[in-house]
């Protein structure tokens, strides 16, 4: 940070209008935004650790958002245990697949951004004017997506104005896509979404929704080597976040761990997890 | 040529000094005082729009009085700079001392600096620490002179009187219900005689240490406020001398500190019913 001579707050900061923080940054100190950097033209998508499979889905009354906790290398692991579900602010939570250095700067920056703007204005963005400052934030990535260093994020959160929960997915581009229900992002996703196909109900209680979320993380790590499954023996479970009117409350690791030992028991009987009730 | 009139420099500043103090004068006092689990602000302020006490961050509040427009823009620096320290380093690296000096810095050069009319504002910036030992209260005024205050501090309008009060009532270790109580009363006394202030005249928040969120800084709503009120005032007639009144202040205000903080209050920042009622800043 610069002062100038007279050691007072530079002009930026007291200039009046704009409540972004991501614009206040852009103008001030490009060089801390994300996107901004130049990478050479190489493929680097190998060599940096990528974040997996996320799966959010909605209950009456709020949205339940979870992610596997391993994080791969090529074929390397390369962490057992990262996390890859956040609280975006009080209301809403936002979980990343792709690059993880860039996939946990963004989650940062989103943070702030919108806590800057509700501390400037006074007032909280409405949920689709968090969705589309996720947008922008995407957007200022696309050169480095287009070498290989993609962040998709997934965000989801509480809209008073519906009293429930709402999704939202990403392209690379930052095209902005509300999802219905429930919703899969990352290398597992697609087991994970035809998972929970069968298993998702609209009318579920928060433990039920918490429960097909986490049997269809586990059907991910079941199919995908990149997604990590519950880890038995170091007692490494997804990260699970839910957003209700209440706010934004990440899951205690006892309460996941029972939810997990339940479902890995019943496996033992049935590896293929839960089977659909009727066949019509 | 002509030979422009001479005016020395002490002059000079104190003509500034005095031009400030006037501006700030005119308005109404604001409050801060050190209860038992955090920081009490309470300032006299009619719009329930444009706020005199505000959220820095995390465990920082800003509270000022004067010209509306010159705070406004010190808040939002503030805000940007705690932002910017907070994502560039860590959460825990925003000080309240490091934003005191910036202000400080800011305040004092536009003081002096010949071009520029002095900002008619006086601020506090405060901290809440895990005890009442290592809160911190800054006072900053016009000039740029910085004072590190225990206890309370008071500004604007008739602020010695107000003070005068407060320093008469104050103990260490106030329950919130009495520091309320103890505020709001100071700042009725700011005349020679004594006013009556309802809720909707005031802006109460509060830098609350037990909040079990990240962000400590928290509005207490109108409602909120008029029932610490009525419920730490027994009886309501006004013809009671200061002294009684405090101590009865007092003495109920123990009993009624949970419900100053009872968790229904404390609903997340900007909770997703009624913005209006309970708004964030």
């Amino acid at each position: 940070m610069t002062f100038d001579a007279s050691g007072r707050l530079p002009e930026a900061f007291m200039t009046p209008g704009g409540s972004s923080f991501m614009d206040f940054l852009a103008g001030y100190a490009p060089d801390l935004l994300p996107g901004r950097r130049s990478l050479g033209s190489a493929d680097f998508s190998d060599q940096v650790p990528h974040g997996t499979t996320i799966v959010a889905a909605t209950f009456p009354g709020g949205v339940v958002m979870a992610g596997d906790r391993r994080a791969t290398m090529g074929n390397i692991i390369a962490q057992r245990d990262i996390e890859k579900v956040f609280p975006a602010d009080e209301y809403s939570a936002v979980a990343f697949a792709g690059t993880a250095g860039f996939g946990i700067e963004m989650v940062r920056l989103f943070q702030v951004e919108l806590e800057h703007y509700e501390k400037l204005e006074g007032a909280t963005l409405s949920l689709d004017g968090k969705a589309n400052r996720l947008s922008a934030l995407i957007r200022g990535n696309l050169s480095m997506a287009l070498q290989g260093l993609t962040v998709v994020p997934l965000f989801a959160g509480y809209d008073p104005d519906i009293k429930g929960g709402r999704i939202f997915s990403y392209d690379p581009t930052g095209g902005r896509y509300e999802e219905h229900h429930f919703h899969s992002v990352g290398s597992g996703s697609v087991f994970a979404r035809g998972a929970l196909k069968k298993l998702y109900r609209e009318d579920s209680s928060v433990t039920d929704c918490i429960t097909a979320v986490i049997q269809s993380l586990i059907d991910a790590a079941d199919d995908d080597s990149a997604t990590g499954g519950p880890d038995m023996l170091r007692r490494i479970f997804p990260v699970v976040g839910v957003v209700t009117a209440d706010g934004y409350r990440r899951l205690p690791e006892d309460e996941v761990a029972a939810i997990v030992d339940a479902a890995w028991a019943e496996r033992h009987n049935r590896p293929d997890g839960p089977a659909a009730a009727s066949l019509t | 040529m002509s030979v422009p009139f001479y005016v020395s420099p002490e002059q000079l500043m104190r003509d500034r000094a005095d031009f400030a103090r006037k501006g700030i004068a005119k308005g109404r006092s604001a409050i801060a005082l050190q209860y038992a689990d955090g920081i009490l602000f309470v300032a006299e302020n009619r719009s329930p729009a444009l706020h005199k006490v505000a959220e820095i961050y995390d465990r920082m509040a800003f509270a000022a009085v004067g010209r509306y427009n010159e705070f406004e823009n010190l808040r939002i620096a503030g805000v940007r700079l705690a932002d910017m320290r907070g994502y560039s380093y860590d959460r825990r690296d925003v000080t309240g001392r490091a934003l005191a000096n910036a202000y400080a810095q800011t305040l004092g050069a536009i003081f002096s600096s010949g071009g520029e009319k002095p900002l008619e504002v006086e601020i506090l910036v405060a901290e809440v620490g895990l005890s009442t030992a290592e809160d911190q209260i800054y006072r900053l005024t016009y000039d740029g002179s910085i004072a590190d205050v225990r206890g309370y501090a008071v500004m604007g309008g008739p602020a010695d009187q107000v003070a005068e009060y407060v320093g008469e009532h104050f103990q260490e270790g106030i329950s919130l219900a009495g520091a309320l109580r103890l505020a709001v009363d100071a700042l009725a006394h700011d005349g020679s005689e004594v006013r009556q202030l309802t809720p909707d005249q005031l802006e109460v928040a509060v830098l609350d240490r037990t909040r079990s969120q990240v962000r400590k800084f928290k509005r207490i709503s109108e409602e909120t406020l008029a029932r610490i009120l009525s419920e730490s005032r027994p009886d309501t007639t006004e013809s009671t001398d200061g002294d009684a009144k405090s101590e009865a202040a007092e003495s109920t205000g123990s009993a009624d500190d949970t419900a100053g903080a009872s968790t229904k209050d404390d609903v997340p920042i900007a909770p997703p019913e009624d913005p209006d009622d309970n708004s964030p800043l």
